[in-house]
């Protein structure tokens, strides 16, 4: 377990929380013996003054125990948080370093919540072991060791019911704990509906179907409330069972002392000693049986936690990339490509060269694969086979951070982050003047930025406070401010309306050749200006030349061309 | 607080028990140390009386019998309250969901929403019932136990009485500290997570412009300072417990001292010393567990204050004066104002009127009111003055359902529950399987549905990769295909579809579009030249009207956005 290693620096610190609350448990597992003393000794001679020794020793115990459980609690509190904050800043570490395909795999929800609830429960968990995990015991087979000094054969009824407890309460952890995954599991379920009906509340009130949302959610709920009381009808046993056990064994040891007494081997300050402890032992096994089911949830979130730490971090590559000279900045070989769930291929074979200094245009239905090369060449997946070639270089083996400052990308999907509009620049170029920021905004026609205050502008989480067309238009600024030799924008025009689109056409054409530029549309009209144009279809490269040649000789283009110029020419 | 107990009020029977329950326990549990006492002074002497305790004995495993049940029976009964009760809750705060105006979803995290219906009801559930099971019982414990103290010995009584609540002075001076810090911690924790969501959510973006260290840096920062509060939060607030045991063992030991000189003055015999003793160890259980409970009841009646916030909300309210009954003949906007923000104006005296039949395109740039319109015409929205008219009916005498019953939308974002192929499909309306197959056949969907694994009952996730954008789009096609309405709305209905899909797919279209009316709001002109009207939207106005023709013709605004597509 990888999460046990973060552990070790904390090892010797941890130890001290335990050996405090031993110190603590043993001055209160001394109390019954000074009462029984009093009652055996003081009361039976009439000797107050005794009496007031034993009682102001009595409050030096007190006073003792709360100062180690004091010093205790602080180790535990410290151990369990400052582990833990390690333990997140490994994790978050890990997750930014997982390769792509286990990124996806994993889900950012899920991931997500092992960084904030599965870290939490983790921290409470640890917490409380460290202060009780070893108290529980300790008083448990304290006050059991101590009944043994007093008499040796009543202590074996406090064994006896000790290991028949230990039974009964693992028994019902067991039957328990898989019902309290299914709890969970249900809740889950109840926040993917409650979700679900936020995200398409249009749809479902523009079919009418409010009744069919509630019942499939009152459904759940009905679910949820039934596993609910399922484990509940078990895990309230643990209690009262406890409760019926000791106090059985407390009647069993009542009994017994009469005999002893009665032929004059037990006193009845003895008797109440050994009352009192069973009284302890009631207390801390209730205690227990209650920390063992938060240690247990402690637990189940450590292993998903380290499920992810064990995962290695992705291969990076070392070569650097160098200056980008050669004439073939970018080459693909034969390369192949599927996801790892996936047996179907999402490009195969695919061959082409893009020069320096080109605009070079990707186009091609939906799931055709355009994407998928957006994909490899940043690396965020490698090519099952064949190979990739940037600067002459196997992609493999350059430099991962060198690469992505060679690369800017504008996503299909335009997200921007919390902040500020400056900030977001900011996020593509440390070092960008509000000159250069106001002239890539200009650039990519962020006409709502008007002037250096409007800079300042808050964004909000995801730029949701923008426009689709406009978090479009600023995510190209970001990947422009970006100082890359290498642009990528993937289908990134979408909700622009053409007159936008042809002034940032215009102003791709003018960074030429200082720019490789690299554009995915599924619209003939946004790439036809392109130097070179890949025509892909179905995971194949069917077609590998200009506007002009693949009009002319590939059938596919033409077909694609009809349908996007058909209407207009029917209609004008 | 008085909304939590007209939830409960149905349970009142229940509770009732509950009550009674709970002093069965109290009263039994404080039964036995009295009878331990009395066994112990049994045990005095050589000569045990063996009757007499035989039948304490009896009397004390009655007593432990009868505990044992009444307190399992009040645990699942305060469990099957509480998850009973928060049920409803839950289920009131969905069908809230459901009847809201659609402004305050779109004006809420939908996390946050979710967070109310799911989280905030489970603590307050975990609050309400370790409320209902230890409020009385502490309460009935400390009462009971002081009243029997004082009848066995009214000075050790008194001292008991005196040092006891000193813990609650304790307990609400951490609480007081401490609260600061939890109060902290919660603001951290909040900023934390939503660091997290942001950077784990855009790991593609944080790759591609490297900024793994910074993101890591800022990370540790928060991370760090979260963790220095925790410490502090989590240390003060342990306290209590050993503050509250100080007490108690304090109390212990004055009480040892003073009941046994009290034995020797022979007020009191030596079993009556023990009951006393272990009262007197009891007595801080109580007192430890109401406080606890005053901070767990704290916390839920926060959350019970969330969730009610969102149940409390205005519903839409409807006054239906009248039916609208298929067909639309007519659907006229007259003198319409909206904006969403009462300072900045969006639309300001839009009219225009569509026939039955008729093809309507909505063009502009964005942001220029395009789905503000649709919100409109779908009772989204309530529009600020003015009136939109069906069959000259006002939008405002109608029902919703009974207007959208005549539309069918298929909008931006293709929206698919997480149900079957099957389901979704026939969300609208129900029809055969043949007619279904049928509908895919023409939105050239059914190859890929058939190749997968279980075809039409395939169930589709939430965030599925293995359906394109595109695919999911076609299906919402489907869907209003089988719907067959009166009015269909098409809000960049095939921004996701390839061009040569959406040809194959625009003969199905149109096939379904015959003599129907029709909205199309579209940014790619080439979709709406055969429209019957185009209107040209710029800030929220209607600046152009009428058919692709006339509208080149005019060589205004729409000339050249249509023009500036062929200009290379």
């Amino acid at each position: 377990m990888k999460a046990v290693k973060y552990f070790k620096k904390y090892l010797f610190i941890s130890l001290l929380s335990p050996l405090f609350k031993f110190l603590e448990v043993v001055f209160e597992l001394l109390v019954p013996l000074v009462i029984a003393d009093i009652v055996d000794i003081g009361i039976c001679n009439n000797d107050i003054l005794f009496i007031e020794k034993k009682g102001l020793l009595l409050l030096i115990f007190a006073l003792l125990g709360f100062c180690c459980t004091t010093i205790a609690q602080y180790f535990a509190s410290k151990v369990a948080v400052d582990y833990c904050n390690d333990l997140r800043i490994a994790l978050f570490k890990n997750i930014q370093s997982l390769s792509m395909a286990d990124y996806q795999r994993l889900s950012p929800s899920s991931l997500i919540v092992r960084l904030t609830n599965d870290i939490n429960q983790i921290q409470n968990g640890l917490n409380l072991a460290l202060r009780l995990l070893l108290r529980s015991p300790i008083i448990v087979f304290g006050a059991f060791f101590m009944a043994a000094r007093i008499s040796f054969k009543l202590s074996l009824t406090f064994l006896l019911t000790i290991i028949i407890l230990l039974v009964i309460v693992f028994t019902i952890m067991l039957i328990s704990i898989p019902l309290f995954t299914k709890v969970q599991n249900k809740q889950d379920d109840l926040a993917k509906t409650s979700k679900e009906t936020i995200v398409g509340i249009r749809a479902i009130s523009g079919f009418n179907k409010q009744d069919d949302q509630l019942q499939s959610f009152a459904q759940k709920n009905d679910d949820l409330y039934n596993t609910q009381l399922k484990s509940t009808r078990i895990t309230i046993l643990l209690n009262p069972i406890t409760y019926l056990l000791i106090n059985m064994a407390i009647v069993l040891v009542l009994f017994q002392s009469g005999i002893e007494v009665n032929i004059g081997n037990l006193t009845s300050g003895q008797t109440l000693a050994l009352y009192n402890y069973m009284s302890q032992i009631l207390v801390e096994l209730i205690k227990l049986a209650n920390l063992i089911i938060q240690i247990n949830k402690a637990i189940a979130c450590l292993k998903r936690v380290d499920s992810v730490l064990e995962i290695p971090a992705k291969q990076c590559g070392t070569s650097p990339i160098g200056q980008l000279n050669d004439d073939e900045i970018i080459k693909f070989d034969n390369v192949c490509f599927h996801f790892p769930d996936s047996n179907k291929d999402s490009i195969s074979n695919i061959s082409f060269s893009i020069k320096k200094g080109t605009i070079t245009g990707i186009i091609g239905a939906t799931g055709s694969g355009k994407s998928t090369i957006i994909n490899l060449l940043n690396k965020f997946y490698s090519p099952t086979n064949g190979t990739i070639l940037i600067n002459n270089i196997n992609i493999k083996d350059i430099d991962d951070i060198q690469l992505n400052q060679q690369i800017a990308l504008v996503p299909q999907k335009s997200i921007l982050l919390s902040g500020t509009i400056r900030s977001n620049l900011k996020f593509a170029n440390e070092n960008a003047t509000e000159e250069k920021m106001m002239e890539v905004l200009h650039q990519s026609q962020c006409d709502f930025i008007k002037s250096t205050n409007d800079l300042d502008k808050e964004v909000s989480q995801f730029g949701n406070n923008f426009s689709g067309g406009q978090k479009q238009r600023l995510s190209i600024a970001r990947a422009l401010i970006k100082d890359s030799s290498i642009l990528i924008l993937d289908d990134s025009t979408s909700a622009l309306d053409y007159a936008t689109e042809k002034k940032i056409r215009e102003t791709l054409l003018a960074l030429k050749p200082e720019k490789t530029i690299i554009i995915i549309s599924q619209r003939i009209s946004s790439i036809s200006f392109a130097d070179n144009i890949l025509l892909i279809d179905n995971g194949h490269l069917i077609g590998n030349s200009n506007h002009h040649n693949l009009l002319a000789s590939c059938s596919l283009y033409q077909e694609i061309y009809n349908s996007q110029n058909k209407k207009e020419n029917h209609y004008e | 607080m008085s909304r939590l107990f007209k939830y409960l009020k149905k349970y009142f029977l229940q509770i009732l028990i509950t009550l009674l329950l709970a002093t069965i326990v109290v009263l039994s549990s404080l039964y036995l140390p009295i009878l331990v006492g009395k066994i112990i002074d049994t045990l005095i002497s050589y000569n045990v009386d063996f009757q007499r305790l035989l039948s304490l004995i009896i009397k004390m495993v009655l007593t432990i019998f009868i505990t044992f049940i009444s307190q399992y029976l009040l645990s699942y009964l305060n469990n099957r309250i509480g998850f009973n009760c928060c049920k409803t809750i839950r289920l009131d705060g969905f069908r809230k969901l459901l009847h809201l105006p659609i402004s305050y979803i779109d004006n809420h995290l939908s996390g946050d929403i979710t967070s109310r219906i799911i989280n905030d009801v489970d603590t307050l559930s975990d609050g309400l019932i370790l409320g209902l099971t230890n409020f009385f019982t502490s309460v009935l414990t400390i009462v009971i136990s002081i009243c029997y103290m004082f009848y066995l010995n009214y000075q050790v009584a008194f001292i008991v009485l005196f040092l006891t609540p000193l813990s609650l002075f304790i307990t609400r001076f951490i609480a007081n500290r401490s609260h600061k810090y939890f109060a902290l911690q919660a603001g951290q924790k909040g900023k934390l997570s939503s660091y997290i969501d942001e950077i784990v959510n855009n790991q593609k973006l944080i790759i591609s412009f490297n900024r793994h260290k910074q993101s890591q840096n800022d990370f540790d920062i928060i991370s760090n300072s979260l963790a220095q509060t925790s410490k502090k939060a989590i240390f003060f607030s342990s306290l209590t417990n050993p503050s509250t045991r100080l007490i108690n063992a304090l109390t212990y030991a004055v009480i040892a001292v003073l009941g046994s000189l009290q034995v020797i003055s022979s007020s009191i015999t030596i079993g009556n010393l023990s009951t006393l003793l272990s009262y007197a160890s009891q007595f801080s259980k109580p007192f430890n567990e109401l406080s606890s409970v005053i901070v767990e009841l704290q916390n839920a009646l926060a959350c019970a204050n969330r969730i009610f916030e969102l149940i409390d909300q205005d519903e839409i309210v409807e006054d239906v004066k009248k039916t609208l009954r298929p067909p639309i003949e007519t659907i006229e906007f007259k003198g319409v104002y909206f904006s969403y923000n009462k300072n900045i104006p969006l639309i300001e005296d839009l009219s225009f009127k569509v026939n039955k039949g008729e093809k309507i395109a909505i063009v502009g740039p964005t942001g220029c009111g395009k789905t503000t319109l649709i919100n409109l015409l779908m009772h989204f929205y309530d529009i600020d003055k003015g009136d939109i008219l069906f069959n000259g009916i006002s939008i405002n005498d109608i029902s919703r359902a009974n207007l959208r019953e005549n539309f069918s939308m298929v909008l931006q974002d293709s929206w698919l529950k997480q149900a079957s192929i099957k389901e979704n499909l026939q969300m609208g309306k129900e029809c055969s399987d043949q007619q279904m197959i049928e509908a895919c056949k023409k939105c050239h969907i059914d190859s890929f549905i058939e190749r997968l694994p279980q075809q039409y009952q395939t169930i589709i996730n939430e965030n599925d990769d293995s359906i394109s954008q595109g695919q999911k789009q076609l299906l919402c096609i489907a869907r209003t295909m089988i719907q067959n309405p009166d009015v269909l709305i098409l809000d960049e209905a095939t921004s996701s579809i390839d061009t040569r899909t959406e040809l194959k797919v625009q003969q199905a279209f149109d096939e379904l579009m015959k003599g129907k009316t029709a909205f199309i709001v579209a940014h790619r002109l080439s979709t709406i030249v055969n429209s019957d009207c185009i209107l040209v939207m710029k800030d929220g106005n209607i600046i152009e009207k009428g058919n692709h023709q006339q509208l080149l013709n005019k060589k205004g605004f729409y000339y050249n956005l249509y023009n500036s597509q062929f200009q290379n």
